[in-house]
């Protein structure tokens, strides 16, 4: 019949409102100050980059390859790598800076990075009261530890953690390998010397006789 | 003691009133002074009851939505479930920028607000509050004089409309004074049964006939014709105030705000005063139409003084309309003047016949009552489901052939 299909609609939302004051599983909403939603471990904003050990500069994982810098599609990443008195490039950033006034928020850099040194983060609240100063952040602003990655994105740094202990024992035994075959090569060269000094000298010997 | 303690507060209102005006000598000061504070009062009271009715609109939406709705707004750092939202808004609404379009015609656009507040308010003056709480109690053609004030709205809106010089506003203004046109017809169809009943055109009329010894069965709603009218008066109050499921003037999804596209700061809280008033005056009419007015639901209860009752009742209307926005989705221009054209115009003529037959089966008494109820309540379901049937045929439910 005409307006039994109102009449349910009213039942429905009858419904809502006393149930929404006896059960609090209804409300969807979070009030939001007080109470946090947990994010989801993928969940991704600003990019941070990520520190191992103590020291915020000294701990980065950073080369300044400026991998990301050429990757990033709304070029907001800004590296100057450090370089030493004589000039030779040290493989660390001297200037990091990520406008995040620009930032899209895409990801590519975390993606290039060979380091695994630049990372998406969860910090969502970065309203500042200076729109030029305030939104460009420096080195110092994006270094975060180790442990702050684990703590937001524990799967992925654990991951990350295992490749890179990976990665480093393999350059320990290619260095340990290569070392090993250097010494055998100085060997083997120092014995030919001496085959062929001892050679000369026979051939003098000869030539006296 | 109950006796005496009843017409006290029942005249409470009125002694004060006296009481102040009596403070001046002058005669024809003290006559105006009567009058303003009987306008005084009205606006204070329904002033504030439009204020706490958009925070509790917003609040009941929410719950409706299983949302708790606004409760932030804190003064001295109390913070009463967010009740004092209304000031807060208040404030930020006189404090906004009042933009004027350049194009716009200036008078024509500060007038409009002002006088969709004004002839919102008018209907305010006839309503009987209560048993002697009435501005202007002695006009015999209330009912005449409510329509008229209420039908003048239609030009505020379409003053907004035109002087906007925008033509969202445009759309919007013509499509609110085809709706207001139309629904205006079946709202006055549905009360010329209660003025027929009652033999009066007199509001105050009306609201005594409702009494008796049976206290709320005595209400017009708890006849036949009369709940047919009710739903039907409710319907067209709905579209008459613009709100939801009848808001088409004001759809966001099409035409922005409709014609307060180009309102800002006070002017904006100006119309939506306006809109809530209109509301009210309504709810009050269908108090007053049909739930009896003052009237309190049985003997036992009058102690209650009689403005208190309609109070209540005008509460419960605009909850009901609340309730309403929060279930129903807002309508096409085509589905909105169906509706009135073919649906409830129709039912409200079948309803003058329904109530003439009521008025003249009056002294039928026993199995003779049995029938008059059963013809009666006939006369109400059979063209309601009849005409549900031709309206409907062919319309539903949808089929998704390629969803």
């Amino acid at each position: 019949m005409l307006g039994t299909g109102i009449l349910k609609g009213l039942y429905i939302t009858a419904k809502n409102l006393v149930g929404s004051y006896y059960s609090s599983e209804r409300l969807t909403t979070i009030q939001y100050p007080e109470q946090r939603a947990q994010l989801p471990e993928n969940y991704r904003n600003f990019p941070f980059l990520v520190y191992d050990g103590e020291d915020a500069i000294d701990g980065l994982r950073c080369t300044a390859c400026k991998m990301c810098e050429k990757e990033c599609p709304p070029q907001c990443i800004y590296i100057i790598p450090e370089r030493d008195e004589k000039g030779k490039l040290q493989k660390k950033p001297k200037v990091f800076d990520i406008d995040i006034s620009v930032c899209m928020g895409c990801g590519i850099c975390a993606e290039v990075c060979p380091f695994e040194s630049i990372k998406m983060d969860h910090h969502f609240e970065v309203a500042q009261r200076n729109r030029f100063a305030g939104l460009l952040l420096h080195r110092e602003q994006l270094a975060k530890s180790n442990k702050y990655y684990h703590s937001i994105r524990p799967k992925e740094a654990t991951a990350v953690d295992e490749s890179l202990a990976e990665e480093k024992r393999k350059a320990e035994e290619k260095a340990k390998a290569a070392a090993a075959a250097k010494e055998a090569a100085a060997k083997a060269a120092a014995a030919k010397a001496a085959d062929a000094a001892k050679a000369k000298t026979d051939d003098l010997e000869e030539k006296k006789n | 003691m109950s006796a005496s303690s009843e017409s006290i507060l029942e005249a409470f209102p009125l002694t004060i009133r006296d009481w102040l005006a009596s403070v001046v000598p002058l005669d024809w000061l003290q006559w105006l002074i009567l009058s303003l504070i009987g306008i005084v009062a009205i606006l204070t009271v329904f002033g504030l009851t439009f204020a706490f009715t958009t925070v509790t609109e917003r609040k009941l939406l929410g719950r409706f939505q299983n949302r708790l709705g606004p409760n932030r707004v804190r003064i001295f750092g109390i913070r009463v479930f967010g009740f004092f939202q209304p000031f807060a808004d208040a404030v930020k609404a006189l404090t906004k920028e009042d933009i004027v379009p350049a194009a716009a015609d200036k008078v024509l656009h500060f007038l409009a607000p002002c006088a969709m507040v004004a002839f919102s308010l008018l209907g305010f003056a006839v309503l009987p509050f209560g048993k002697h709480l009435s501005l202007l109690s002695n006009i015999d053609a209330a009912l005449l004089y409510f329509f008229a004030a209420g039908a003048a709205s239609e030009l505020a809106i379409f003053m907004a409309g035109w002087s906007s010089n925008n033509k969202f506003s445009l759309i919007s203004s013509m499509r609110a004074l085809a709706q207001l046109i139309s629904y205006e017809l079946p709202l006055l169809l549905v009360a010329v049964p209660a003025v027929l009943m009652a033999g009066s055109l007199s509001l105050t009329g009306i609201v005594v006939n409702q009494g008796g010894d049976l206290g709320i069965l005595n209400w017009n709603v708890f006849t036949p014709w009369g709940f047919a009218g009710f739903i039907i008066f409710f319907i067209a109050a709905l579209a008459e105030c613009n709100r939801c499921p009848f808001d088409l003037p004001e759809g966001e999804s099409e035409i922005i705000a409709g014609y307060l596209t180009e309102y800002s700061g006070f002017k904006y809280a100006l119309f939506f005063m306006g809109e809530y008033f209109g509301m009210m005056s309504l709810s009050g009419l269908g108090v007053t139409l049909f739930l009896g007015g003052w009237q309190a639901p049985c003997a036992a209860l009058a102690f209650i003084p009689s403005y208190l009752w309609f109070y209540a009742k005008l509460i419960v209307m605009i909850l009901c309309f609340i309730w309403m926005r929060a279930t129903l989705l807002r309508l096409r221009m085509d589905q909105l003047m169906r509706l009135s054209w073919k649906f409830l115009v129709p039912l409200a003529l079948v309803n003058l016949g329904t109530v003439t037959f009521w008025k003249y089966t009056a002294d039928w008494e026993g199995g003779m009552l049995v029938a008059r109820w059963l013809i009666a309540i006939a006369l109400v379901i059979l063209p309601f489901i009849s005409l549900g049937k031709v309206l409907s045929s062919g319309l539903g439910p949808r089929k998704y052939r390629y969803a």
